[in-house]
């Protein structure tokens, strides 16, 4: 009998060392240092943009965790006015990209604002609010932004808790808290690391929010060398060191989610049974879920609105069509793909859990820490040198020079996309797949299933919630994408996020509204569909 | 047999093969022109040549450095004819690693300027903007301005605002004070804008506006940002000042273009950019957004016309993209982040 799993093995290998290329085309341009740039770099800027790039990281990596983790605990066990509405309610946010947050958050806020102008007229011209550039601006935006990837995962991972556990802990004699703490947290640990983890790896490779409140990181230094001294290898160089970064973040992961495995023993049964909150205490919940939806999404799409205005007249609607019909196709084949990879990936971990396994899913998606415009070049490169290739080939066997099929076609659109948001459906695949006790496998097994039909007939019905999540993250993530897509869509295949950064590159905001609705918009509607697939509340 | 995930795979890829066909194919002789314009789907002059002409055009819109990543990618397959893009520095860094092609047109020379094209005639200016030093109206007398070197001067203290040095308007004015002066001069005016203190702004839009809600008096942009603002409020209380009237002249930088090494419709794309540069196209690229026509033939806006004429600085523009580099440094030398 062949060894179980290694097809499985062989597989994971071949999807890895595929979706790895990016990143490692990053990684060789370390093989000739531009040793001017870096020593420019390091009596200039160097040691402030790594503590800045650390600052922000942690700053993201904490407040992503209290308000997705907390949001998240708040909604599944706890009932309060309004709960039901902001459990879904919540994800929303996902939906809105981070640059419309960051503008919308300014446009409001700073000097030139409604509010500030308001302070001004109301207690004299030296009235100011806090900067919102400095780091905590740049920290409190992004945990806006980002809280959602926590709240997701850590929801699901509450929600496929059976009440079993934390119930034995209360008659154990342990407080709800304490139940929490004890039981709750540990089990939802791997869920948590892995939502953080998304949402730092994003602060890591943001450049927009960066950008639009003048924090400098080692994004924006990979930017200022690419862009502002015409080096791309040198920025690639600089880009490498996001990947340590990145590489730092998965041992910590590592190290947090510790030795010790938790399965569970038994499927949602009955979900943890949520308790009535009264008085002050649902109020106080119900503001705070309210606070964070209005700051994240109210706020942001009334301020579009706003925009918008009269400017909504301006839109053909066959155009409009084209756009929309553009993003949906291309984030519903990213997800899909990304999907299916994640789950090769890791379904070949638990098979046979080597650590080449290991090591071959962990590089294949580190492209998600690197900048979106320098994991771009890293496809486009290969593909270009492929695409010559074949194109010199086809055109030797067709007797007449033949284009490229490769470079500038949707099929390298999607790699890219798959390259870069890999991470996000492998961390939350593989956060769901590690809960399913190892006992199913060997029982499925000594049934006669193969490693195929175990997962078809058991791992999968099992894993819906994870799965879904990983769908609609990904599918989300690409109709926001930007750098890829500016730089290796097909001429003329444009789409929303491309409609946006048209008109909001030299500033025109209430151009660019109406786009951006609609991405919001298109948004909500994979949002709402995996919060009925998931499941109403066990109750 | 339960549907498997494989056959999904097999489903997608027959997806992406439509797709490009959904975006729809290329027509023969149609120019493929890569833009780093903003509303390079919306280039009233563009309609005209093809109106004129029969001739299509088909844009791929883009930022200027990752168009050039994909020009070179696509080396002698691009299906490229035009590069324009909105700054010299980047067609100079295009022209340099050799994806643009010479271009001997006597129209093209007649209608543009020297200090707007390259010397090799490998690019050529399609519009001017002009970086200048905006005030508020009532805070500020022209007769306290003069130079970009003189906002260094410690009476704006605390009073002026600043576009961040990563972008490229301010890396290209810098890089022909650069040319002129050499570096440690240049080090030397950068250091004293800092010590002033100026409030850094990633949007020239936003120094605008913060100069006109009192967050600053004075402040470097372009001024065809202004021209939009004042289209929508003519009572905008912000003017432009024209700097280094009596010494180098006013910066002025282009957006332009040129011809791919690689085009497969170069007659064609030569055309264009003969027709782009023509009096005709020249008006319309004017009135689009407010900037300064290449060609001195075509008129102003009336809007840019109330703000007088000044003398440009007749380096050739070439020099925002040589010492584009070393003006980066010089900033991050200077503290100007």
């Amino acid at each position: 009998m062949r060894r179980p799993g290694a097809v499985w093995t062989a597989a994971a290998l071949a999807v890895a060392s595929v979706l790895a290329v990016p990143s490692a085309v990053v990684l060789a341009s370390l093989a000739r240092p531009a040793r001017e740039v870096w020593v420019h770099l390091w009596r200039t800027q160097l040691l402030e943009v790594l503590g800045n790039t650390l600052a922000l990281v942690a700053g993201v990596g904490v407040g992503t965790l209290l308000v997705g983790g907390g949001l998240a605990w708040l909604v599944v066990t706890y009932r309060f006015p309004g709960a039901r509405v902001f459990e879904w309610a919540l994800i929303l946010p996902l939906a809105v990209p981070a640059y419309v947050i960051g503008f919308a958050f300014l446009g409001l806020f700073d000097f030139t604002g409604p509010v500030q102008t308001a302070l001004r007229a109301a207690l004299g011209a030296g009235a100011r609010l806090p900067a919102l550039h400095s780091w905590g601006g740049v920290v409190l935006v992004m945990t806006l932004v980002f809280y959602p990837y926590v709240y997701l995962l850590a929801r699901t991972a509450f929600r496929e808790q059976g009440a079993a556990t934390l119930e034995t802990a209360r008659s154990l004699g342990r407080s709800r808290l304490a139940a929490f703490r004890e039981v709750t947290l540990p089990m939802a640990r791997p869920s948590l690391v892995a939502g953080v983890s998304l949402a730092m790896m994003e602060a890591l490779a943001d450049i927009g929010t960066v950008a639009t409140f003048g924090y400098r990181t080692l994004t924006e230094s990979v930017y200022r060398v690419w862009y502002g001294m015409f080096d791309r290898a040198a920025a690639a160089q600089l880009a490498s060191l996001l990947l340590l970064f990145a590489l730092g973040m998965l041992a910590l992961e590592r190290g947090l989610r510790g030795r010790a495995r938790f399965v569970q023993s038994q499927r949602r049964g009955a979900g943890i049974a949520p308790v009535r909150l009264r008085g002050g205490r649902a109020g106080a919940a119900s503001a705070a879920c309210a606070a964070v939806l209005g700051l994240a999404f109210a706020l942001p799409v009334a301020q579009l609105l706003a925009w918008a205005g009269g400017a909504l007249g301006g839109w053909r609607a066959p155009r409009f069509a084209a756009l929309l019909g553009h993003t949906l196709l291309l984030a519903g084949l990213a997800a899909t793909l990304a999907a299916l990879l994640a789950l090769v990936l890791a379904y070949a971990g638990r098979l046979h859990p080597s650590p080449g396994v290991r090591l071959a899913a962990r590089s294949a998606s580190m492209g998600y820490a690197l900048p979106g415009a320098v994991i771009a070049v890293g496809v486009l490169v290969p593909l270009a040198w492929l695409d010559h290739g074949l194109a010199g080939a086809l055109g030797w066997l067709a007797g007449h020079p033949v284009p490229l099929l490769l470079t500038g076609s949707a099929a390298g659109l999607v790699f890219a996309y798959v390259a870069r948001f890999l991470s996000v459906s492998f961390q939350t695949v593989e956060a769901s797949l590690g809960k399913i006790p190892p006992s199913l496998d060997d029982a499925a097994r000594s049934l006669g299933a193969g490693a195929g039909g175990t997962l078809g007939r058991v791992h999968l019905p099992l894993m819906r919630g994870g799965l879904l999540t990983a769908l609609l993250l990904v599918f989300v993530e690409t109709m926001k994408e930007l750098p890829a897509t500016l730089l290796l869509r097909p001429l003329g295949l444009d789409t929303l996020a491309i409609e946006v950064w048209e008109r909001t590159s030299e500033a025109m905001w209430a151009d660019a509204a109406a786009p951006a609705l609609a991405i919001v918009a298109a948004g909500l509607a994979p949002v709402v569909v995996a919060i009925r697939l998931s499941g109403r509340r066990a109750s | 047999m339960r549907a498997t995930p494989f056959r999904s795979p097999l489903l997608a890829l027959a997806l992406l093969a439509a797709l490009p066909a959904a975006a729809g194919a290329q027509a023969p002789g149609e120019i493929v022109v890569y833009s780093a314009r903003s509303h390079y789907n919306q280039e009233p002059a563009f309609e005209a040549f093809t109106r004129k002409t029969g001739i299509a055009i088909r844009t791929l819109g883009g930022n200027a450095p990752e168009l050039f990543e994909r020009l070179k990618a696509e080396g002698d397959r691009t299906p490229a004819d035009v590069l324009i893009t909105v700054d010299a520095g980047n067609l100079w860094n295009a022209a340099r690693a050799g994806l643009l092609a010479r271009v001997d047109s006597p129209e093209l020379a007649q209608s543009i300027p020297a200090h707007l094209r390259d010397p090799e005639h490998r690019w050529v200016g399609l519009t001017t903007r002009a970086r200048t030093i905006m005030y508020h109206t009532k805070k500020v007398s022209p007769a306290e301005l003069s130079t970009y070197e003189a906002l260094g001067d410690p009476k704006w203290k605390g009073r002026l605002c600043l576009r961040t040095s990563s972008h490229v308007y301010n890396q290209s004015l810098i890089a022909t004070m650069i040319k002129r002066h050499g570096e440690s001069r240049v080090e030397d005016v950068l250091r004293a804008w800092i010590a002033n203190k100026p409030v850094l702004i990633n949007s020239d839009t936003k120094i605008l506006e913060a100069i006109a809600a009192g967050q600053c008096d004075v402040g470097l942009a372009n001024t065809y940002y202004l021209g939009r603002l004042v289209a929508k409020d003519p009572a905008f209380p912000v003017l432009p000042f024209w700097a280094n009237q009596q010494t180098t002249g006013t910066h002025v930088n282009i957006s332009g273009g040129g011809v791919t090494a690689h085009a497969r419709h170069r007659a064609g794309a030569i055309k264009l950019l003969e027709f782009l540069t023509s009096p005709e196209a020249q008006q319309m690229f004017a009135d689009a957004n407010f900037e300064f026509p290449a060609n001195p033939q075509a008129g102003l806006n009336p809007v840019v016309a109330r703000w007088g004429k000044f003398r440009q600085d007749d380096i050739n523009v070439a020099a925002t993209g040589e010492f584009q580099a070393a003006a980066t440094r010089v900033a991050d030398r200077a503290g100007y982040k």
